[in-house]
């Protein structure tokens, strides 16, 4: 870091404002979003108020978004789909990590490689091959479309990830253990699986968000309302003809993004830790 | 097989649709540009001491984190053609009245598009930059400065080629997110006015779910590939993970 002269109002202008300004552009659309939902219709479609704050909140929106929609039924299948579909990503990654990260085999370049490729690879490549399997398979319209489709772009980001921490194990240990008579599994479980923890709790968490995040498919699979996730739900039935449901929208937009901030707020360095560990070697 | 490959032919060299997509896509990808100036603005701005810095760092990336359906719907609202606040604000202080039509303009709509998408990858940049800013020694700087060089010298010499890799690789992570994004542009624009902003991803889902075109929509999809492999093919080989 350098050190620069300059009393406080070089100070302002290098860091205060910018850095005023970024955080404005970034957090106004939530705070709109909060607003909005807080407003009534009457304050919501009047263009003669100043919609900037609110003037008389209310919690109709939110007090509709659950007795009215399926709001809950989807923040559950939401929940459900995404834990499930991380934790079937993380065994797997870990499963595809460790042969990777350790051992040599013929083929393990070509592996490594096409997982790489592969977390490349975008979902609307995917898609329609993806319906096809799972209209033959009758899996139309059930949370095992999407728990059994997830992985495909879960699993390479896992795998690449932990692939990355396994190689930060000092072989010693490994080969300590091995030694002393553990097989190949018993060493992965017991020695590097707890010192890789933060790595599997980075993992997890991207996992999870990116399963939260995950639209396409959920809107692919879920055409039935019992089914569908939070995100799909929230554009399929909160939009009834050509009316937009301003208020309940914003509420079910407000109310989806808090399970993720909540873990974010809990995981800031393992989040920045996963995103960053791809980008800056060593 | 000789319907297959006629689907890919036809899509690929005869319809006229194909070059705007392509069109579309290459504007559309001038994102990453914007967000890498920004990104590394933001992360020269916070690789400064200060207070609260953690915080804000968390602040920051919130845009990046929260569902990118749920997000875009926001904007949709601040976009709405008749109830945006941003023209609210535009008329207040009486900039221009009525306020444009941000999402039924051709032009404008692909310009809100990069807007949007720019809000939300520019967090990302931003906090990969940083963390290659952190990793530059002290002593560089220093060494630089007792050369002679000035701020802008340090910057160039000294900052800039350390960072090249991370900005190659964070560029090349954006490009192929962009090039691929379905959310962003179903959410607000579903590809409209009139197709005016379909990229190959949402074209190919009109195509193959909404008028039930499966080979068409995947070969639609499939003229995605060509670029995407090139990209893909030197990212890849880039972060090959070193052999142990």
């Amino acid at each position: 870091m350098t050190v620069t002269r300059g009393g406080w109002r070089v100070r302002l202008l290098t860091l205060w404002l910018p850095l005023g300004v970024s955080l404005v552009f970034a957090l106004f659309p939530f705070y709109w979003m909060a607003i909005t939902s807080l407003k009534s219709n009457q304050e919501l479609y009047n263009r003669k108020i100043m919609p900037l704050i609110v003037h008389q909140p209310t919690l109709k929106h939110y007090v509709d978004l659950i007795t009215e929609t399926s709001f809950l039924l989807w923040t559950w299948n939401t929940f459900l789909v995404a834990v499930t579909s991380t934790a079937i990503s993380l065994v797997l990654g870990a499963m595809l990590a460790y042969p990777l990260a350790r051992l040599r085999f013929a083929g393990a370049t070509l592996i490594s490689f096409a997982v790489a490729a592969t977390y490349l690879v975008p979902q609307p490549l995917l898609f329609v091959p993806l319906a096809d399997l799972i209209n033959r398979l009758g899996l139309g319209d059930t949370l095992t479309a999407v728990i059994l489709t997830y992985p495909t772009l879960l699993v390479p980001f896992c795998a690449w990830l932990l692939m990355g921490y396994f190689r930060t194990v000092p072989i010693e240990l490994e080969d300590a253990a091995r030694i002393d008579g553990a097989s190949r599994l018993q060493t992965l479980v017991k020695i590097v699986l707890p010192l890789c923890g933060p790595g599997f709790i980075s993992a997890g968490i991207f996992a999870f968000t990116l399963a939260q995040n995950e639209f396409l498919y959920a809107l692919i699979f879920l055409t039935k309302t019992e089914v569908r996730t939070v995100p799909v739900g929230a554009i399929a039935e909160l939009v009834k003809g050509d009316v937009f449901y301003w208020g309940q929208l914003m509420a079910a937009a407000l109310l989806g993004s808090i399970p993720v901030a909540i873990i974010y707020s809990f995981f800031v360095e393992h989040y920045v830790a996963g995103l960053t560990t791809g980008a800056v070697k060593g | 097989m000789p319907t297959a490959l006629s689907n890919v032919l036809f899509h690929l060299y005869s319809n006229p649709r194909e070059d705007q997509d392509k069109v579309i896509t290459d504007s559309w990808v001038f994102g990453p540009v914007l967000k890498m100036v920004g990104g590394l603005g933001l992360a020269l701005v916070m690789n400064q001491d200060f207070r609260f810095k953690n915080l804000t760092r968390a602040l920051l990336l919130l845009p990046f984190i929260v569902p990118t359906v749920l997000s875009t719907i926001a904007w949709q609202w601040i976009l709405d053609p008749a109830f945006s606040v941003i023209n609210w604000a535009l008329m207040a202080t009486g900039l221009a009245n009525p306020g444009p039509s941000w999402l039924g303009n051709p032009y404008l709509a692909m310009f809100s598009l990069i807007m949007v998408n720019t809000w939300r990858g520019l967090p990302f940049y931003a906090i990969t930059l940083l963390a290659g800013l952190q990793t530059i020694s002290p002593e560089l700087y220093e060494a630089a400065t007792i050369d002679g060089a000035g701020r802008w010298g340090r910057f160039r010499y000294v900052t800039l080629p350390l960072l090249k890799p991370i900005i190659f690789i964070v560029t090349m992570f954006s490009v192929i997110f962009t090039f691929a994004d379905f959310q962003l542009i179903y959410v607000l624009t579903r590809g409209g006015p009139a197709n005016a902003t379909h990229v190959f991803a949402t074209y190919a889902f009109d195509v193959a779910m909404g008028a039930g075109q499966f080979g068409q929509g995947a070969s639609i999809a499939l003229s995605m590939v060509p670029p995407l492999a090139l990209i893909i093919l030197a990212m890849a080989i880039y972060m090959r993970p070193a052999k142990s």
